[in-house]
This record gives C-alpha cells, structure tokens and sequence, in this order.
C-alpha cells in the first residue's frame, strides 16, 4: 500500500488553498520553486520556539538540539541521495548555484589551469555556466559545450573529440526548459574513461526522480532545498570524500578552522572546512524534515505520478493546440520529466502567463537562466508549465482552458 | 477580467500585431542604440535620424511581448516629426505614465495630449509589466544622449 496520494499532498500544502483573482490557485511552476508542506513549516518553527540557538558552540541543552538537529538533517540528505561516504560528504551552501560556485572557485582554482578543459552542454542553467567562465578569465581554462540535437537531446555522437583534454564534465541530470533526462551514468563512465571528472546539476531531477549518486558513479552533485519541499536559503554541494579533502576552503570564517594564530591558521576536518559562519539551521532543519517527507510518499510513486501527469499534459496540448502550440522538448515520455516548455505561435510568452494569471495558474515565462539553449533553438522565451507531487489532472484541465483564453484573446 | 481587458486594449493590440515603423535606418548618420530586459529576453534596438532638431525618421527592430513591442510602435509614432524639446516631454509624460517620474509643477497630461499613448495606462496596474512598457523609451533616451 503506497503512502502517496497527491490529494493528500494537496491537502498538507497551505498555499494550495488560496485564492487569486477570486479564482484557487493552479501552481503550475514547481520547476521554479516548489511549495511548502505544513510539516516543514512546523518543523522550522519548532525548532526557533524550542531549540534555537547557534550549532557546533555552546555546552547548553538547545545549543546541542540545534547542533544535533542540523547534524541530523545532514544524515538525512545523504541517506536521500545514497552518499557512499555518509554525511560527512554533504556540504550545506546557500542553494545549487553556490554549490558549482564552490566547485569552481574552491577545486576549480586548485587543480585547474591553463589549457585545462570544462565540458559544459547547450542545455546547462546559467549557475553551470557562469562561474565556469569566470574560472577561465582567472586561470585561463577552456570552456567546451556538448550540442543539443533538433530533437533535443544531447547529441554524443562526438563525444570522444570533445573529451580531449577535459578534466571536468559538468552536466545537467535534467534539463529545467526542455524536460530532457541525460544520460548521467553513461556520462560518468565516459568521463572517467577519458581522465575527468562528473558534477550533476540534481536541481531539476532530485524532487523528481531517485537519486543514486552512488550508483550513477558521478564525483560531484548540486541542487537546492527550495525545489524539493524544502525552504530557499539553503543548498547542498555533495562530493566524494577524497575530493572534499584535496580541496582548499571556499570561503573563510569561523567555523571552518582549525586553528588560528597571529600567523595563519589550518582548516577543520569537512564538511565544516566549507561552512564559514553561522549557517541556515532552520533551513537545513526544514530540508530535513523535506527529505523524510519525500521519502514517507517515495520517489518512485512520485516520479511515475508525474510521469502520467506530463504524459496527460502532453497529449492534450497536441490534441487541443495542434499547430498553434509547440512543445520546446522531447515529444514522447522517454527520458522526460515533468517540466513542459511551450511557444504559442502570436503569443508572446509574457503575455500567456500574464491571461493565465487571470485565471489563477502560474506558470513561467522567460529565457529561464538557459540563454545558450535559448539561442540553439532560435527563441527568445518559452512560457513553462511544470508540476510537483501535489499537481492533479485538473491542474492540466485550467491551463487548457486559460490557455483557450489566451489564444482567443491574441487571435 | 476588466484588469487584463485595461492592459490588453485594442490599441495594444494592434500595434502590437501591425507595428508601425519597423526597419532599420543606415547609420551613421542616423543613431543607433540597443535596449534590453535581462530578465525576460526582450530586446530592441532604436534608430533615429534628426535633422535639424526634428526627429526626421525613426525606426525600430527587436522582439518581446505584447506590451514591449506595442509600447515601442506608439513611441515611434508619438515622437516621429517631433522637435528633440517636444520629443524629451512625450517620453517625461511617458514616464509619468507609468509613476516612474513626478510630475513637477505640471499636471498629469489629458488623454487628449496623450493621444494613443493613453492606451498604455492599464499597464500600471501590472506592476511587473512596466519594464516591459518602458524598455523602447529608455533606449530612445539613451539614443538622444549620443545625439
């Protein structure tokens, strides 16, 4: 008997029950940040009126529950993404962006230079992107991309040449526009075949699908709290242990040191040596309450209810919007999760999220932090639709009638 | 649903569908300048040619939603003919269109002075959509100030 009903879901999901435009909401945007359930919502708030106080200092009884709690939420994410190397693999940073700004700056800088190659693909977020560009300004790196295929697909029919001399492969699990799931194992063994080494970017797959980091044998994973039940404000960064060792702090403060003297001073064992300051407790309190949760409904109800969902969504888009409406990703459910990116032919992006919003459904207009994808396919904006564990088959049936609305409306 | 028939008004529509003044102009002599909204993707790109203080012709290339394009279809037929002084005032009046400008001594402008620019009133109450609204006259105040 499975613990997950999406209706139950619903129903444990506050913001679920509001109205907009005297209308309930339809929350179509989990891609861009997924809702709160009330049991992580109590959990941050138990712990301020119960146990708050700093971690990792005081002797007292709240200051070692706090201490405890976070420690706790730490077990809780590796266990969720089968960290072989148990906690201490789990580094909390602020969200998924920080976390390939930690990879760049701390590993990057150390073991990177001149001539070094980062293999990116066309279909990364701008967060797996970016710190890679700054890492060739300072170190004189060479940024590579893997193409898209026209049926959106990362085309790895050259990928031997492009691995040549690349000493990272950075990669998304999921694409945040197209919906695409890559092919990470096959990746990661490639990757290693060729001397290099595998960051995921989990931020779109990790509230979707299981996650095995174990399993695939990738040496980096990325993603943030906010997608997966959990609150914004905090991320992790997991890496194998003997990576984690090698590399240099990120950024410098307390809690990170060993010790310090008038002369310089040494780093604390990981994961401490990556968390300077006081970190979000609450948050990561929340992640772990998040975290439980996901696995009390299981990944894989979730995963194949959102499979349904999107296969749903599909069909009828085609069926209702044929010629009018294209899907910008694969057509059919292989490989494909449960984020759908439409263009509307006359109608503007902007302007269909802004008639959908009339009728209550959110969705996401943009270029969607993927500009370089957003370029292959010769487009300025998608509008995207995108579902969680709490998304019902009447979710699909308001945004075809809101999407009917905006279509008239723009002729 | 008044709301999003006071943003969408026909005029809008129209000019977004039948833009006025689209094309490029051969420059130097005329100015050109590029506009862009990182946030959505829109851009524009202005060319205006003045002679002799009046704007002798302008024209507009780039892409964006209903309200960026249609906004910059009426600038371009607002400002077309205008003297650089009257010019400065339509795109002030503009901005106070939007309260992105106070309005000094003067009144707010009548909808007759406004003309079609009227039409663009409902955008206010979108509060997210003023950028969009604005990016044609902030790029044509950036091509004035290489005048």
């Amino acid at each position: 008997m499975s613990n997950y009903d999406p209706r139950a879901v619903r129903g444990e999901t506050p913001l679920l029950t509001r109205l907009v435009h005297d209308r309930p909401i339809t929350y179509l945007d989990t891609g861009a940040t997924s809702l709160t359930p009330q049991r992580v919502l109590d959990a941050m708030q138990t712990y301020y009126e119960r146990s708050h106080a700093n971690v990792h200092r005081g002797v007292y009884v709240t200051a070692a529950e706090a201490t405890q709690y976070y420690e706790d939420a730490r077990a809780d994410v590796a266990r969720f993404i089968n960290a072989p190397g148990g906690a201490k693999e789990i580094v909390f940073t602020k969200n998924a962006t920080e976390s390939f700004n930690l990879i760049a700056r701390s590993w990057g800088e150390a073991f990177l230079g001149e001539g070094d190659v980062v293999l990116l693909t066309e279909m990364e977020h701008h967060a797996n992107i970016v710190p890679w560009f700054q890492l060739r300004e300072r170190r004189g790196i060479e940024v590579r991309f893997i193409p898209v295929t026209d049926d959106f697909r990362l085309d790895l029919s050259n990928l031997d040449e492009l691995l040549v001399g690349v000493k990272l492969v950075s990669v998304t699990a999921m694409s945040n526009v197209l919906g695409t799931i890559n092919p990470i194992a096959e990746l990661a063994q490639r990757a290693h075949a060729a001397g290099a080494v595998i960051a995921v970017d989990g931020a779109q797959s990790v509230a979707h699908s299981v996650t095995n980091v174990t399993g695939l044998d990738i040496d980096f994973f990325c993603f943030s709290a906010h997608k997966m039940l959990g609150p914004t404000g905090i991320g992790v960064l997991w890496a194998r242990h003997e990576l984690l060792n090698a590399m240099p702090p990120f950024l410098g403060g307390g809690g990170m040191i060993g010790d310090v003297n008038t002369n310089g001073f040494t780093c604390a064992d990981v994961p401490a040596k990556f968390e300077a300051g006081t970190p979000p407790i609450a948050e990561a309190v929340g992640l772990g309450a998040a975290v439980r949760y996901l696995e009390h409904l299981g990944m894989e109800n979730i995963a194949a209810h959102e499979h349904a969902l999107t296969h749903d969504a599909l069909t009828r888009l085609t069926d209702t919007f044929s010629g009018r409406v294209r899907i910008i990703g694969p057509a059919t459910m292989l490989d494909r999760g449960s984020v759908i990116s439409m263009d509307v032919e006359g109608v503007h992006p902007h302007d269909v999220s802004q008639v959908l919003d009339q009728h209550g459904v959110c969705i996401r207009p943009g270029h969607h932090c993927c500009k370089p994808l957003m370029k292959r396919f010769g487009l300025a904006a998608t509008a995207r639709v995108s579902f969680g564990p709490y998304s019902l088959v009447s979710d699909t049936d308001v945004l075809l009638e809101a999407l009917t609305d905006a279509i008239a409306m723009f002729g | 649903m008044s709301n999003l028939d006071d943003l969408y008004r026909e005029i809008i529509l129209d000019h977004y569908r039948t833009p006025r003044n689209r094309g490029e102009l051969v420059s130097p002599p005329a100015v050109r300048a590029e506009g862009f909204n990182p946030l959505c993707g829109d851009e524009i790109t202005v060319y205006i040619d003045v002679v002799d203080g009046i704007v002798n012709d302008i024209k507009l290339t780039g892409q964006g939603c209903s309200i960026s394009q249609a906004s910059s279809s009426l600038m371009s037929a607002a400002v077309k003919g205008k003297s650089l002084e009257a010019v400065r005032a339509t795109i002030h009046t503009f901005k106070q269109l939007m309260g992105l400008e106070e309005a000094g001594d003067a009144p707010m402008p009548s909808v007759r002075e406004l003309g079609e620019l009227a039409a663009l009133s409902g955008v206010v109450q979108f509060p997210v959509r003023i950028k969009c609204a604005t990016l044609a006259w902030n790029t044509l105040s950036q091509a004035l100030a290489e005048l």
